[in-house]
């Protein structure tokens, strides 16, 4: 079975953003940029599924400007077989996402795709639903477990409110990652270099046949209001006496 | 104008979240119908045409529906959505599931987890764990939006009496089925809805050391919460996340417990009323947020407020 994993270059988890004075967005200039933690861990998942057997081949794809060839290189350091970017500058939203996905699934024919749950940057936690809605696969997203069944089915564990859920999917699906799915590896050296060698096809959205422009306009951006830090107790008892009779919340 | 929200129920009853949805749909304007699908949905219908504001309740009760998945749940959404301007849901795990995957054959670009309404195509959504607030403009002939809960006042339960009309179902898309589930049960209230919560951070150390917090929690009828780095560490379930991947929360109390304040962590937090930081390191950027703050060891000041809490 092929597998194919989406990832995503966003701003580094570890960055304090900074709302651009204009409005218009954050500053993402000479900022650290990482592949969205959700993705590490689709693509671990990935790499897990081959060293059982399971996985024949790993297609990463990442979709944006020229830089996203960074984040599949990671991806293929991790363990993927081989690389696809799709190059566009235009801002990309969930839907043209999906949209350009579902092109590159149809070509490539995966049995199974994984994305993150959601990415840091747009928090939109979209795009694996509206792909799975486009190519009319089932969806297993939020999972805590896979396993893949002989018979064409797999069973996914997903992380509820309140708890856990398991369902059963029939292959081919789409998969979306939750945290404690695993734990992603760190790209070994001899990794890195060997990943260097991977090919990377670049792809169009014109080739793809898809229409990126976006259908949410961003009028604009600002920061939230900040939270004054208030007073410091000594004891748990001023504590309680505070929250009693100043905050009177409890 | 009309919108049509996407109960978040148990068959028996409503959730709560979708009280506040309902006061984001009053914020739209136009009328305000609710489909509970589901199987067996009686009470959840007849609780949702009691909600003041609320037109007309469309009740979808089929076996398709016994465990929202969103295969089927989505198809009988897109069924549906030609005869609204607006299609809401909550933000719950049940409405990220379900609404893109909906959005997506409808060819709409969703807009998740609105804050605020600025005007009928116009809302407010948090992005970069709630440190820029993004306010976007939709072209799409129907919006699909997932609500916040925290952000939106909750509707009276009581009050109305709407009409309730049974929808037609959709059928069964045969793409999934459900399993099983491993729901704890707990007496405590949940974790979104409850008005005062107590989390845990690393510094907790174990799992076994939450039981410091469940004593508090017992004090104040409080929900228990948790950081991501205490899910990461395996100290406690993924449910118990508050944060930007996990739960976002506004309770009237906060009470974090051994949490440094990542801003991953104050995303899920920081709209509560009054926050209380317990950290030995007096420099924890949890303190910068929180009204009250104690720097204490936790394992010595969580049993005092315990004992604390007892007198009164």
């Amino acid at each position: 079975m092929k597998v194919l994993v989406a990832v995503k270059r966003v701003v580094d988890a570890n960055v304090k953003v900074r709302v651009k004075s204009d409005g218009t967005g954050v500053e993402t200039q000479n900022v650290k940029m990482s592949m969205n933690p959700f993705c590490e861990i689709a693509v671990e998942e990935a790499v897990r599924l081959k060293e059982a057997g399971k996985a024949t081949e790993i297609v990463a794809v990442s979709l944006g400007g020229a830089s996203c060839a960074e984040t599949i290189r990671t991806a293929l350091a991790m363990g993927a077989d081989r690389g696809i970017h799709v190059q566009t500058d235009v801002e990309l939203q969930p839907l043209a996402v999906a949209k350009l996905l579902k092109a590159v699934v149809d070509k490539e024919q995966p049995g199974l795709c994984i994305l993150g749950k959601q990415a840091i940057d747009d928090d939109s936690n979209q795009t694996g639903q509206m792909l799975s809605a486009l190519l009319g696969w089932p969806q297993a997203t939020y999972a805590s477990k896979l396993v893949i069944n002989g018979d064409n089915t797999a069973n996914v564990t997903r992380e509820v409110d309140g708890g856990l859920e398991t369902i059963q999917v029939k292959t081919p699906f789409v998969m979306t990652t939750d945290l404690r799915l695993n734990e992603p590896r760190y790209a070994s050296l001899p990794n890195i270099m060997k990943a260097k060698k991977k090919p990377i096809e670049a792809l169009t959205p014109e080739a793809l046949g898809v229409d990126p422009a976006p259908r949410l306009k961003t009028l604009k951006v600002v920061e939230p209001s900040k939270r004054s830090a208030g007073v410091k107790v000594k004891s748990a008892a001023e504590l309680v006496d505070k929250l009693r009779n100043e905050a009177k919340v409890i | 104008m009309s919108v049509l929200i996407i109960a978040e129920h148990d068959n028996a009853t409503l959730k709560p979240a979708t009280l506040h949805v309902v006061t984001a749909a009053q914020k739209i304007g136009g009328g305000i119908h609710i489909l509970v699908a589901g199987q067996g949905v009686d009470g959840a219908a007849a609780a949702a045409a009691k909600v003041a504001g609320v037109a007309k309740v469309l009740k979808a009760d089929h076996a398709a529906y016994a465990n929202q998945l969103a295969e089927n749940v989505a198809k009988l959404i897109v069924a549906l959505a030609p005869n609204y301007s607006h299609v809401l849901a909550a933000a719950t795990v049940n409405g990220k599931n379900i609404m893109p995957r909906a959005a997506a054959l409808l060819d709409v670009q969703q807009i998740s987890e609105i804050s605020a309404v600025e005007s009928p195509d116009t809302f407010v959504r948090p992005t970069y764990a709630g440190n820029a607030l993004a306010t976007v403009q939709s072209s799409d002939k129907i919006k699909l939006i997932t609500v916040r809960a925290t952000a939106f006042d909750i509707a009276p339960a009581e009050g109305g009496s709407a009409a309730i009309e049974s929808a037609a179902a959709a059928g069964d898309a045969g793409l999934s089925k459900f399993i099983g589930q491993e729901v704890q049960k707990t007496e405590r209230p949940e974790l979104t809805s409850a008005r005062v919560v107590v989390s845990g951070g690393r510094g907790m150390q174990s799992g076994d050391n939450f039981k410091l917090l469940e004593a508090v929690a017992d004090k104040l009828n409080a929900a228990v919460g948790a950081s991501r780095a205490a899910v990461d560490a395996g100290f406690v379930p993924n449910d118990y996340q508050v944060g930007q991947t996990g739960k976002i929360v506004a309770p009237e109390l906060y009470i974090a417990v051994g949490i440094s304040g990542a801003i991953q962590h104050l995303a899920g937090m920081k709209d509560s009323k009054v926050i209380v930081a317990i950290n030995k390191d007096e420099d924890a950027p949890i303190f910068q947020v929180a009204d009250y703050g104690l720097v204490a060891d936790l394992f010595q000041a969580v049993p005092e407020l315990t004992q604390a809490l007892e007198k009164k």
